[in-house]
């Protein structure tokens, strides 16, 4: 016990008070930019208190002291060492147009195998169907694929179905696009299950889609089968694909497969990307959405098949090159190139 | 790791070593206030739900399709955006988790950032399982920073962040004008080398707590210590006579405080 308290805290009370100020004030406003001398002032502060806190440690137990510099120190420690890549502000389109479809490519092997698992369901369910066509009460939970395909195409190219939705096109658009982000975002929550949950998720998923197409096809409605889900499934397929992407990296992350980092360390290296992963996801089903609510569950001879087969081609090929080559920095450099090779001749 | 193992290796404070070789520890919330914050929260989610109703009510006059696609879009948005809003621009804050003194923070005592912020609450829907977040509630229990899927997966903890004030230590001892317990400077001496920091820390929040203590229980909590540091180093009994136990006690705590 030898640190006069009450002279210490006489002495130092004022430049606590000075760093609680600045902190406060940052903490109100986190993208007020600071003057070099107030960084320099911040960072003696905080070492000042850091020196304080440690003399208190040694000298003295008196403990309201030491929890009031400890929470001091380290309200300064998290605003000194913290990520400072959050002051600089979000951009949408930027992120939208680069960050996403970059995150995309870097990942793509994750997604490569997010793919495989579907498509391994879509041929198991296939498979069922068309070895035993009673087990589509199982494999379809949906009531209104429980029936035979053609009633069905001949009912909705009767207009039927578009009859009711012409009183509800919105609020089934709403639905569709919370209940899709819903299962996205499911999909990727099970990643923690190390990737067991997605795994899962995407193959049931794939089983259920094989044996749909099968059901139709043997019942020879392809035509309508593909009118009906080429126009939105071009992009919801792909989005609960990419889902499944970011599931398997943080399944990835938990499970570390040899790497040398710590679990912790893995997860926050991937943590940021699949959060874009998955806002991408929940853009892209907003357009899955509207399309599935203002346009597939329209049929012939409404809408011909052959225009919404085209309309769903072209959103795939569409899709295909925004993740292939949006953002790509050489594609930028040669285009700019492109352009200033043209204006200089021009001149 | 067998449970019991797990729940041992369980602490109650995030100690963080900074780069200048301070120490300082960030007190882990337990589950229960947790619980309690979640349960505020859920009740301004419902209050919050109700005043979306009343306003797709006045929206279903001009149309009942749009009124009800708004009402979904709006639930979605407010159930999953929550806590990602609030948390960010209140430092890991919602309403729960600051009417309990709650704070979302990282792991390392770092400022959250946002991807951090929407990957925890993103793995609600897999904390949640079965049902109220039981799969949650179990791997808090389990964890050693008392994490649920989405902290583990986002690195953060969920610390208790009172806004701690500097201690008026000059009330204690900025009327304690004359000490007779000064006149013996070798005395004073010993009973420094004797007194252990907790017991000067003990003497010091007791009477910084005085008024807060009822009078005969203060009258035999200053005797009990009184007695105790007598014990330790014995002063000339004509120096101590007229003197209370508490103003003994605020003497001793004067001589270790002070030069």
């Amino acid at each position: 016990m030898i640190i006069d308290l009450q002279k210490f805290i006489v002495a130092e009370q004022p430049f606590w008070s000075e760093l609680e100020r600045v902190l406060t004030r940052q903490e109100q406003d986190p993208y007020r930019r600071m003057s070099f001398d107030e960084i320099g002032r911040l960072h003696y502060l905080y070492q000042r208190a850091s020196a304080d806190l440690a003399k208190i440690n040694t000298y003295s137990s008196e403990r309201a002291m030491r929890d009031y510099l400890e929470a001091l120190v380290g309200r300064a420690y998290s605003f000194i060492y913290g990520a400072r890549q959050e002051t600089v502000r979000f951009k949408p389109w930027r992120w939208f147009w680069r960050t996403f479809p970059s995150t995309f490519r870097r990942h793509r092997r994750a997604f490569a195998l997010s793919l495989a698992v579907m498509l391994t369901g879509a041929i198991f369910g296939a498979a069922a169907i068309v070895i035993d066509p009673e087990a589509k009460a199982v494999l379809m939970p949906f009531e209104h694929l429980q029936g035979d395909p053609s009633e069905r195409v001949a009912k909705e190219e009767r207009g039927a179905n578009e009859k009711h939705l012409t009183q509800g096109k919105s609020t089934f658009s709403a639905f569709l696009m919370t209940h899709n982000t819903r299962v996205s975002v499911f999909v990727l929550a099970l990643g923690m299950t190390w990737g067991i949950g997605t795994v899962l998720l995407l193959f049931t998923n794939g089983v259920m889609l094989g044996a749909v197409a099968a059901d139709y096809i043997r019942a020879g409605e392809s035509a309508f089968l593909v009118g009906w889900l080429l126009p939105h499934g071009a992009v919801e397929i792909p989005s609960i694909l990419v889902a499944g992407q970011a599931g398997l990296l943080l399944a990835a992350a938990l499970i570390g497969g040899g790497a040398a980092k710590p679990m912790g360390e893995r997860l926050r290296a991937v943590v940021p990307d699949v959060v874009t992963l998955i806002s991408g996801v929940a853009v892209m089903l907003v357009w899955a959405g509207l399309v599935e609510a203002f346009f597939s569950q329209y049929h012939q001879p409404t809408i011909p098949y052959a225009v919404k087969i085209a309309f769903g081609v072209v959103e795939l090929m569409l899709l295909v090159l925004f993740l292939r080559y949006s953002g790509r920095r050489e594609i930028g450099l040669a285009m700019r190139r492109r352009l200033r090779g043209r204006w200089s001749k021009s001149r | 790791m067998n449970p019991e193992a797990a729940f041992s290796a369980r602490t109650h404070a995030r100690t963080i070593r900074t780069p200048e070789g301070v120490r300082f520890s960030l007190p882990l919330a337990g589950p229960v206030s947790r619980c309690l914050a979640w349960l505020i929260d859920a009740l301004c989610l419902v209050a919050f739900a109700q005043t979306i109703q009343v306003a797709a009510a006045l929206l279903g006059i001009v149309s009942r399709d749009l009124s009800q696609a708004v009402t979904i879009l709006l639930y979605f948005i407010f159930f999953l955006g929550y806590a990602m809003a609030l948390e960010w621009y209140w430092n890991g804050q919602t309403i729960g988790k600051r009417i309990l003194g709650l704070r979302v923070m990282d792991v390392r005592g770092l400022r959250l950032r946002p991807s951090q912020i929407i990957i925890r609450n993103l793995l609600r829907a897999v904390d949640s399982l079965p049902a109220v977040y039981l799969l949650g509630g179990v791997v808090c229990l389990a964890s050693r920073y008392a994490q649920r899927l989405g902290d583990l997966a986002a690195n953060t903890i969920v610390v208790r962040s009172t806004r701690v004030t500097a201690p008026r230590i000059d009330t204690v001892l900025a009327d304690n004008r004359y000490n007779s317990l000064r006149a013996y400077p070798h005395l004073a001496a010993r009973l420094r080398q004797q007194v252990t920091p907790i017991e000067a820390d003990t003497a010091l929040q007791a009477l910084l707590r005085r008024d807060d203590l009822d009078p005969e229980g203060r009258v035999e909590l200053f005797a009990t210590m009184a007695r105790h540091f007598k014990s330790k180093v014995v002063y000339p009994e004509e120096d101590l006579a007229g003197i209370s136990d508490e103003q003994y006690v605020r003497d001793v705590v004067d001589l270790l405080f002070r030069r």
